[in-house]
């Protein structure tokens, strides 16, 4: 490739903690990589399994979920489940042949800008390393039909 | 939906914020290229009312259906847009904002040509969003005529009797077995030197007698729930072992009881009774058997002491009381850093090194000493009495627990004790070792220049080192002095550390309850900094005092009368309107599987029998949006209403349509 890779990351995040973190770090003016585009839903409760598949279906290179810590949960413990799906999501995705770090949860209050502005960092740095997209890699080598038969 | 979708797009300059880092003109024309945007614009500021009226007016002019603003972030601003949108005769939930600011050009201010592209690719995802938005409709509840306010001292007491004044019935919940908090424990307030208690007493009082306020000492918040408008509040009476409607406080139980130990209220600087109240001006004056230390000698029930009254009950069970409120306020205040754990300084170490608040005692007239300011060491005058300033406050060292924020307070409280130690006690000389003098208030410069005139001696340093003469127990304490860039050894007789206001251990649970969050202080973090710094995220749960972050009494008690200008909104209103976004069950689709009711952590799904079928239903009123249950529901039958799953699926195709 004549150009570095830049990754397209899709980042579910909870309206409570990471989104106003995210914000925070605007405000603040900390520079991170723009590889992240963000969802906002109200909760990561409502990460629903699919979300996660579709993204990667579509060419996302990675996804970010992030919500509030273990027992800050605006919706008490929507966090929890989460976490649950995202654990058992990173063995699923192994199995479709993603590497697990692509998919990744972190947990972020409102108050930690700068650990938003550090996770995105470390998320395109490992993304980078791991390169595209696998499903985009196949479609690029021509390897027609490989989404509908094989592993994908 | 059959309607066509014709979506406007308003792109925000947001002064340069926005338009500095990448072309809002092409924003705008990109949009255009969308599909269902019928049009789109940018401006300046959309927010402001010429930017407002922009969106009406094309609404109406292009026949508009839906709309999206790339701008702020939705956390700032989305219910402006909504409103706009309404106005422009458009249900205001068919709106989605776009954050192309806090998420885009402010932190990718170097990379314009990224910002674009992300700018362009989060305009494409809330544009693909709003097309499959449905309207809703906001629900109105009426709410309870009641508030609870928590914690009872400075901000909770001037909280409680605004709100009451306003003729609202207020609750006021306080766990130690008096209000007042840590007001009551000061001698005099600066700058004007009022005496605190005599300036807290009357209103304390006043919250006893006013017959809005329902006051609840010895209690503590157990659990809340519901929403804005409509909370259940469970609050645990703690059991004093003394019937509050039978003990007159005449403190005869305090006079026979044997037990001797630590009054938490004088920081253990002199004994308490098992039987006891905190201090002589308590409110309630109703006394309280410390179960811990009580020897169950039976002492305090003879003839002698509580005798007829009958008012003692060692029997006497907790009670749990559960009330109804519309709004809450919090006020629970703050602890003192543990400067113990400054090791160079000495505390606990050394007998004639105190902390701010043991010099507010040691100095009260009320206080254990009888404001005969002593060493500790050998009950002497001291002479020369070092001010550490700053002992646990802007300061950086994260392992012990220090603080990088200004407490606020310190300073004056310091200015104070130099005073009213020059006034007590002839030829005593007090230092003050500073970093900068905060005197920011209203007449604090002035009592600054009063101290430096009365005496007090200033050193602009940082003290390193307290040594201790085992036999004198006198003090030398090492500072650089910075302005002469010098190093000082001085011996003297007392060291009083002025240690930094942390949050409140207490405050946890009540957060947890309330889910409320923190800001990095670990102070409970406000609405918006600025513009809101007496609410929450949490609809009608309200902050006051310095549970928030420092502050003195008079930013204290303003704050709180804000707080319950607040919180009497709703109250007053008589209803507040309720977010539509709650989850709904497709009954037909549904396979009475009763995965949701695990899920909900509002026992707000429910299983009934609807046609000789076990379906699923969502309580309105208890559900809050969450949508995990809709995220988990493995037939697909529940509906997260404003995040269905077609609108986030319609965003993550839209995300990959850009490359």
């Amino acid at each position: 490739m004549a150009e570095e890779f830049e990754p397209n990351i899709l980042g579910i995040l909870c309206n409570w903690c990471t989104y106003a973190g995210a914000d925070l770090a605007g405000t603040s003016r900390m520079q991170y990589p723009p590889n992240v585009r963000v969802i906002r839903i109200m909760c990561t409760g409502r990460l629903d399994p699919a979300f996660v598949l579709k993204a990667l279906s579509v060419g996302a290179d990675g996804v970010l979920v992030s919500g509030c810590h273990i027992g800050d949960c605006h919706y008490l413990a929507g966090n929890f489940k989460s976490r649950r799906r995202v654990a058992l999501l990173r063995k699923l995705i192994e199995e479709y042949g993603y590497d697990r770090e692509r998919l990744r949860m972190t947990m972020i209050s409102a108050s930690e800008g700068a650990i938003w502005a550090e996770v995105v960092q470390d998320m395109v740095n490992t993304i980078k390393k791991l390169g595209p997209n696998p499903l985009k890699q196949a479609v690029a080598a021509g390897q027609e039909g490989v989404a509908a038969d094989d592993e994908f | 939906m059959d309607e066509e979708k014709r979506i406007g797009v308003f792109v925000c300059h947001c002064g340069t914020n926005i338009a500095g880092v990448i072309d809002v003109k092409a924003l705008a024309e990109y949009a255009k290229t969308l599909p269902n945007v019928a049009y789109a614009e940018d401006y300046t500021y959309v927010c402001s009312t010429p930017g407002q009226t922009m969106i009406r007016d094309a609404i109406k002019e292009h026949n508009l259906n839906g709309t999206v603003v790339a701008a702020c972030s939705p956390r700032l601003h989305e219910p402006t847009f909504r409103k706009a949108t309404e106005e422009g005769g458009v249900n205001q939930f068919l709106f989605s904002m776009a954050n192309i600011r806090e998420q885009n050009t402010w932190v990718h201010m170097e990379e314009p040509e990224k910002a674009m592209q992300k700018a362009k690719d989060v305009v494409r995802m809330e544009v693909a969003r709003a097309s499959m938005l449905e309207p809703l409709t906001a629900k109105t509840v009426p709410v309870e005529k009641a508030a609870l306010v928590i914690g009872a001292g400075i901000a909770g007491i001037q909280a409680s009797l605004e709100l009451a004044d306003a003729g609202i019935k207020t609750y006021l919940v306080e766990k130690e077995p008096s209000i007042g908090g840590m007001m009551s424990r000061l001698d005099k307030t600066f700058p004007t030197l009022d005496c605190s208690q005599c300036i807290l007493t009357p209103k304390m009082v006043d919250v006893e007698r006013n017959p809005n306020i329902e006051l609840m000492t010895y209690s503590e918040v157990e659990d809340v729930s519901g929403y804005i408008g409509n909370f259940d509040v469970t609050i645990r009476q703690k059991s004093r072992y003394v019937y509050e409607d039978k003990c007159n406080g005449c403190g005869k139980c305090q006079e026979v009881c044997p037990v001797s130990r630590p009054n938490e209220f004088d920081l253990g600087l002199q004994p308490r009774k098992a039987a006891y109240v905190p201090f002589p001006q308590a409110v309630p004056l109703k006394f309280t058997i410390d179960m811990d230390s009580c020897i169950k000698c039976d002492l305090c029930k003879t003839q002698e002491a509580c005798g007829d009254l009958e008012a003692i009950d060692f029997d006497k069970p907790d009670e749990l009381v559960t009330v109804k409120v519309g709004t809450i306020i919090v006020a629970t205040g703050f602890d003192m850093y543990d400067v113990e754990r400054k090791e160079e300084w000495g505390y606990k170490v050394f007998d004639n090194v105190v902390t701010g608040l043991e010099m507010e005692r040691l100095i009260s007239a009320s206080g254990p000493t009888g404001g005969n300011v002593i060493r500790p060491s050998d009950g002497q005058k001291p002479k020369s009495v070092g001010f550490v300033l700053c002992a646990g406050s802007r300061d950086q060292d994260e392992e012990d627990g220090a603080k990088p924020y200004c407490s606020r307070v310190c300073c004056m409280y310091s200015l104070k004790h130099a005073h009213q130690l020059i006034e007590k006690i002839p030829g005593c000389v007090p230092y003050l070792f500073y970093m900068d003098i905060r005197s920011f208030g209203k007449a604090y410069e002035e009592f600054y220049y009063r101290i430096q005139n009365e005496g007090g001696k200033f050193i602009r340093g940082r003290v390193s080192r307290i040594t201790e003469d085992p036999i004198t127990k006198n003090l030398t304490v090492t500072a650089e002095d910075t302005l002469l860039g010098q190093l000082l050894e001085m011996e003297l007789d007392m060291v009083v550390l002025a240690n930094a206001v942390v949050p409140a251990e207490s405050t946890q649970k009540i957060k947890t309850l309330l889910t409320l969050s923190n800001s990095p202080d670990g102070f409970l973090l406000e609405a918006h900094p600025k513009l809101n710094p007496m609410s929450t995220t949490t609809d009608g749960v309200f902050l006051a005092g310095m549970c928030q972050g420092p502050r003195d009494i008079p930013d204290v008690v303003s704050h709180a009368a804000a707080a319950a200008a607040a919180a009497s909104i709703p109250i007053h209103r008589g209803s507040v309107t309720l977010e539509p976004i709650f989850a709904i069950v497709d009954q037909e689709h549904c396979g009475g599987c009763a995965t949701c009711i695990g899920l909900c952590p509002y026992g707000a799904t429910e299983l009934n029998e609807v046609d000789g079928k076990l379906v699923a239903s969502v309580n309105e009123a208890k559900c809050k949006g969450c949508g995990t249950c809709g995220s988990g529901c493995p037939s697909g039958a529940i509906k997260m209403q404003h995040f269905t799953n077609e609108q986030i699926m319609s965003e993550i195709e839209a995300f990959a349509q850009g490359w």
